[in-house]
């Protein structure tokens, strides 16, 4: 059985980044496996800008930023293999794999970096009623046929969720011609980044509706039309408020569902928020030297944060193979409370002896706050009380822990995170 | 005098911005938290840039299209201008990032150039 001291589970933005970071930090064997034709997953179809504002302080398309890191991977000498679909990661780390020029095979590593991503929640999840007909997509298939294969899935579209897939897509098929009729989203606020909205909606008057969503679904063959209606408090539909928008295609951007069939396979311990791994101060998951990073860890608005995740995930996972065991979690475990307002933090525990002297965590809040306070707690003790002026579910924030500090305090417990509305 | 509406973008806060105008000449910005909040209204009203993305078709690749974007940002109100010029440009493989697929697209003085490498198809 062929040996690699680091084998990367995917070669989109994480498993780049990572393999960059962790032949930087001095490991030479390094497999990338990524089940798609070519390196830079999602990106190759985010062909819109954006991108890289807070790595290369450039706006650059989907396509450029992911080919800034293959270039350093082919510089790098880094090995990979491309249409090639991991099936399997065994506890023992043995990893089986299969392409068209060497059937099955298996590699056994001393490290493993999952860096999967993510993909879309589908109209199954949804409950809508109404037929199946053809021209119901998620929005990223649509952004795929639309913008890799060359193909317009339809002329009059309906959107369903405010997520940046779909809004990017209400302008893209606004420029090949469709008529983008409205965006429904159910929640009373966006999914989506603000500046979509302006860049995306606004720029072109295309009507966003909040409180709205998909009641009825109409057409046999091809769509023909949905029925969008109000919903309450408890995301009911209103009777009285049903209206129906002609259109063939229903594109559907509902959120995205981190891909751990692996890693759950594997045993790893999945966080029932995200939906991701429970990860450590190294972004190690629950079994010894497998680490996650990007998507399949947490869903991500930004790649450059998914880029800043999996250089930090190559980097442990290098220092794991060169000092093995030597480098046990030290000392106890302190748990990171989500507590009110906050979803979840990543990592969800840290041991603090083995941090890097500062430690980025990153989280989700439940709701929209406006001049709102982030509170920290060591213990029952605030120590950190920073003004807010708006935080939304949209958007990931972050704080920075400082080994120091938390080193420095008496028998420190717990962390807590919570939202205070002033 | 003539009022008009936008959503800041530079932060989350995404404050509601009141531009009024006399004429060509931004008299009063309201609405904003914070002094970018009043560049970028004033910005806004009087030039607004955007960057366009698209594709466009490529004959004998190993992808159907390449993507392209503006060089630079182009003035808004010649976006369709510019996605329409795109519409039936056809390039010949291989393309690759950087390339000039099309040289002062709809007048703008900006060029549109590949954003993706697309190899030549293997026979």
């Amino acid at each position: 059985m062929k040996e690699y001291d680091i084998v990367i589970i995917g070669g989109g933005p994480a498993g780049l980044a990572a393999a960059v970071s962790a032949k930087k930090n001095g490991i030479k064997n390094i497999l990338i496996l990524e089940r798609d034709k070519e390196l830079g997953g999602i990106l190759n179809q985010c062909i819109h800008n954006g991108f890289g504002l807070h790595t290369f302080k450039e706006e650059l398309t989907g396509p450029e930023y992911a080919e800034k890191f293959i270039q350093q991977v082919k510089e790098g000498k880094i090995e990979y293999k491309r249409n090639t679909m991991v099936t399997d990661i065994s506890p023992k780390k043995v990893v089986t794999a299969m392409n068209h020029e060497e059937g099955l095979f298996e590699i056994q590593a001393k490290a493993v970096v999952l860096a999967m991503g993510c993909r879309e929640r589908a109209r199954g999840a949804l409950n809508i009623p109404g037929y199946r007909p053809a021209g119901i997509f998620s929005a990223g298939t649509a952004q795929r046929f639309v913008n890799m294969e060359g193909y317009l899935p339809g002329r009059e579209v309906v959107i369903l969720g405010s997520g940046d897939i779909g809004l990017i897509m209400a302008r893209r098929m606004t420029f090949e011609g469709a008529k983008v009729k409205v965006v429904a989203e159910l929640m009373p606020y966006s999914g989506g980044l603000k500046r979509n909205i302006v860049q995306c909606l606004d720029d072109y008057g295309i009507p966003l509706k909040l409180r709205h969503t998909v009641v009825d679904i109409k057409g046999k063959k091809r769509l023909e039309g949905v029925v969008l209606a109000e919903v309450d408090e408890r995301g009911k539909p209103i009777s009285g408020t049903e209206e129906f928008y002609s259109c063939d295609t229903l594109l559907l951007s509902v959120g995205l569902i981190p891909e751990n069939e692996l890693s759950m396979a594997m045993g790893v311990e999945i966080n029932p928020v995200t939906m991701g791994p429970e990860v450590n101060e190294i972004l190690e998951t629950s079994m010894e030297g497998v680490f996650a990073c990007g998507n399949v860890l947490h869903v991500h608005d930004l790649v450059d944060f998914v880029s800043q995740e999996a250089a930090t995930a190559g980097k442990n996972a290098a220092l794991y193979v060169k000092m093995g065991n030597t480098r046990k979690r030290k000392g106890k475990k302190i748990l990171l409370n989500a507590k009110e307002g906050i979803r979840y933090t990543v990592p969800g525990a840290i041991h603090v002896e083995n941090m890097d002297e500062n430690l980025m965590v990153r989280f989700r809040v439940d709701n929209v706050y406006k001049n709102c306070y982030i509170n920290m707690y060591l213990n029952d003790e605030r120590v950190m009380h920073k003004k807010c002026l708006v935080l939304t579910p949209g958007e990931m924030e972050e704080i920075k822990l400082i080994k120091e500090d938390l080193l420095s305090y008496p028998n420190l417990k717990t962390i807590t995170l919570k939202i205070e509305e002033a | 005098m003539e009022e008009r509406n936008f959503i800041c973008i530079c932060c989350p806060m995404g404050c509601s911005l009141t531009v009024v105008m006399k004429g060509e000449e931004v008299v009063e910005v309201a609405g904003n938290t914070c002094k970018r909040g009043d560049i970028y209204a004033r910005n806004e009203v009087i030039n607004p840039m955007r960057m366009v993305t698209s594709t466009v078709k490529v004959i004998g690749g190993r992808e159907n299209v390449v993507s392209v974007k503006t060089k630079e940002d182009i003035p808004k109100g010649k976006i369709f201008e510019c996605v329409r010029a795109l519409k039936d440009v056809k390039v010949n493989a291989p393309v690759y990032m950087g390339d000039t697929i099309m040289k002062n697209v709809a007048n703008t003085g900006v060029d549109i150039v590949a954003t993706k490498n697309v190899e030549c198809k293997e026979a």
